[in-house]
């Protein structure tokens, strides 16, 4: 019997595709899976985890840090998509009218961006209290201060990037339909809700997406900005809240914290993150597909 | 036929490649996971030193300053873990106990001078060694406070501290220097306070109750926290700086109080080669904060500077890890520079100290004081427990109320019986 002779690309797809895949399961699979099991563990050291079994996650869900951190992380997340998109695509707009200047004025948006998140805390920090200070106080010492300053570190750190993807989405708005829309009478405002918006929905979904999960995963600038989650607030059994610590530092602060005990907790807390931020992507997703028209 | 060799011979490199780093036994080597960033550049030098003379390797890796516990637990499981780490406090005989060596009855162990520095585990273990000890106090410079018509030897209790320090800071603008350095509460300078003075809260707690913990206790009764706040309010209130810009940090006491800005400065011997440059002859006197008998108390004299052999590593690295600890102890050259920078060694063999600071605690126990231990290296989830002190001076400072004192001494007292139940697990 002859053989089929297979074509190069079947022969040889495996050479090209296989350090990617053994990067990704080294990379990524494998501590992936390892993380799963540890939560189910008691350890000190990764290679000496012993199981326990559920016992983490009924500590992760007692502990009144992580639940705090939670509901803190989940008001951040929503107050800084709805911020961050209004402003990025306003910007974007306004910078996508034919003004002069308008690539400086989109290089000099976007530039915040490259800035490193613990670089930009400190350097927030500092300004905040340079302002704070004034008045005798710090960005350190009141939580509502600690969560404006947060928005504000995001919002100057992340409307550049989104505005360069809304721009890139409204050029792609095509002129016929805007010409049609002019010819027909549509006043600008229509023109903006009826026919541009949800042509840029494409934009708005990766947008909105993006920066959902930033605001859920948010580490860095809470570490640097907060000084780890300050100001403190001690609980009526002496328990201590960090009022202003994100999910992502609480499980960071939990794992390297004195209290060894706690690494499988904090390992129990990062899975439940991860379902959390992933439940989350995906329904964003499926929901605004939904809306997006085809052209 | 020929591709198929090309790509066995591309995949036998890529894996030869990969191996390359393993390997090596036979004589054994030694990886300090180092505590101390101050003194990186003269282990390095020890380490080179230590090569030259035995050919055995000597690796000295220094874990930025605060991130001694990240930086321990993931290089202890790596597979070449450090052979030589610090095990520092009674919490880290429970975390890492179980990983170190047994090190009775070992070379080294046997030039210790004392035991004093040592940690034992339940089952009496020497689990780890100290390899150098502080004190603290608060540092003096004696030429600024005889310049402002005070004697150091009349400063024996808080009422003439306080004397003093509030005289000084009055007159600060017309003789040129204030009182105390500034007292940052930022993370590189808030354990001054959270760590250090308020050991004389629990050293006199045990002092009262006749007895010297030997671990955590469940809670502790607060009973001196009011001194604590007398003598940091005298601290705070006639220092450089205003205590509500203390939050945030930003000032440098050290260098304040080199270039004679202030007269003291809350610190401890390890500042000794850094102040001696410009202030050869500083000195350092006990916390005094109003406790009866206060004339007879001595500096605060403890570790958590000891060492630790890794159980795990292959015999060949302990043994290597054990030889090279003997050698720094005992050889003159290695100890005298080891000295120098850690302050004293308390070894036989070791080099004298040239520590300023630590002779003058000795000095005070020449005199018949007694010396207060470091009951602060039993604060329970030490992170923890000292974020939420911070927290609380914070608030305290930016509005130094009784009310927001309460709030102080809520995190010192109810914030321990917290921590060291959750500890406890």
């Amino acid at each position: 019997m002859k053989r089929r002779k297979l074509s190069p690309m079947r022969k040889w797809g495996w050479l090209f595709l296989g350090p990617v895949v053994i990067a990704f399961a080294i990379g990524f699979v494998w501590p992936f899976c390892q993380g799963i099991y540890l939560s189910f563990c008691k350890f000190t050291l990764i290679r000496d985890a012993k199981f326990n079994g559920i016992s983490n996650y009924i500590d992760a869900f007692k502990d009144a840090s992580f639940m705090h951190a939670f509901w803190y992380t989940a008001l951040f997340a929503v107050v800084s998509l709805v911020l961050i998109n209004v402003l990025a695509f306003t910007v974007a707009y306004l910078l996508t009218q034919g003004i002069r200047g308008s690539n400086i004025f989109r290089t000099v948006f976007f530039m915040p961006n490259l800035i490193g998140g613990i670089v930009l805390g400190y350097i927030w920090s500092m300004i905040f209290d340079g302002i704070l200070s004034r008045l005798n106080t710090s960005i350190l010492l009141e939580t509502r201060y600690g969560f404006w300053g947060l928005i504000i570190l995001m919002l100057w750190q992340q409307i550049g990037y989104m505005m360069i993807i809304y721009i890139a989405g409204l050029q792609a708005v095509p002129e016929d339909m805007l010409e049609a829309a002019r010819i027909d009478g549509a006043s600008k405002w229509q023109t903006l809700w009826r026919v541009t918006i949800p042509n840029v929905m494409p934009s708005i979904t990766i947008c909105v997406f993006l920066s959902l999960t930033n605001g859920f995963k948010l580490f860095d600038q809470n570490l640097a900005l907060n000084g780890g989650g300050q100001p403190f607030q001690q609980m009526a059994d002496g328990s201590v809240v960090k009022t202003t610590e994100m999910l992502a530092l609480n499980i960071y602060n939990t794992f390297y914290g004195t209290n060894s005990a706690a690494r499988g907790t904090a390992q129990a807390k990062a899975v439940i993150f991860f379902v959390l931020v992933a439940g989350l992507g995906l329904a964003q997703l499926a929901y605004t597909r939904k809306k997006e028209v085809q052209q | 036929m020929k591709k198929k060799l090309l790509v066995i011979t591309l995949c036998l490199c890529m894996v030869v490649s990969l191996l390359a780093g393993c390997g090596k036994e036979g004589k054994g080597s030694v990886y300090w996971l180092n505590f101390k960033p101050e003194s990186d550049e003269v282990l390095n030098q020890i380490a080179k030193m230590y090569t030259d003379e035995t050919g055995v390797e000597v690796k000295i890796v220094t874990a930025a300053s605060g991130t001694y516990s990240q930086t321990l637990t993931s290089e202890m499981d790596k597979s070449a873990a450090p052979t030589l780490f610090v095990i520092g406090n009674s919490a880290g005989v429970k975390t890492w106990g179980d990983y170190a060596l047994d090190l009775k009855d070992t070379a080294v162990a046997k030039e210790l001078s004392t035991d004093a520095y040592n940690l034992y585990d339940e089952s009496g273990k020497l689990v780890s060694i100290g390899y150098c000890y502080e004190c603290y106090g608060i540092i003096v410079n004696p030429d600024l406070l005889e310049k402002a018509g005070y004697k150091l030897d009349d400063i024996k209790n808080f009422a003439a501290l306080k004397a003093a320090a509030e005289d000084i800071h009055a007159r600060a603008a017309e003789l040129g220097f204030d009182a105390f350095t500034s007292n940052d509460m930022d993370s590189s300078s808030s354990w001054r306070y959270t760590g250090h003075m308020i050991n004389l809260d629990y050293y006199y707690e045990e002092k009262a109750a006749g007895k010297t913990w030997t671990e955590c206790p469940d809670t502790i009764t607060g009973a001196y926290v009011d001194n604590f706040r007398q003598l940091y309010d005298l601290c705070v209130n006639n220092s450089t700086v205003d205590r509500a810009s203390l939050a945030t940090g930003g000032h440098d006491a050290q260098s304040e109080f080199k270039t004679g800005k202030a007269v003291f400065y809350v610190q401890g011997s390890w500042e000794y080669s850094a102040v001696a440059e410009t202030v050869p002859n500083a000195t350092m006197i006990p916390y005094y904060c109003g406790v009866d008998g206060e004339e007879n108390a001595g500096l605060n004299c403890g570790t958590e500077n000891c060492w630790a052999v890794n159980s795990k590593a292959s015999e060949a690295d302990q043994k290597a890890t054990l030889d090279f600890m003997y050698w720094c102890v005992t050889d003159p050259e290695a100890s005298r520079l080891l000295v120098d920078s850690f302050g004293v060694m308390p070894y036989k063999q070791a080099a004298a100290s040239t520590n300023g600071f630590l002779k003058a605690s000795e000095d005070y126990s020449a005199k018949g004081c007694y010396v207060m231990d470091w009951a602060t290296n039993y604060q329970p989830n030490v992170d923890d427990y000292r974020a939420a002190f911070v927290s609380a001076l914070n608030q305290y400072n930016a509005d130094p109320t009784d009310a927001n004192w309460e709030s102080v001494r809520t995190a010192i007292v109810d914030g321990w019986a917290n921590q060291a139940a959750l500890a406890k697990g």
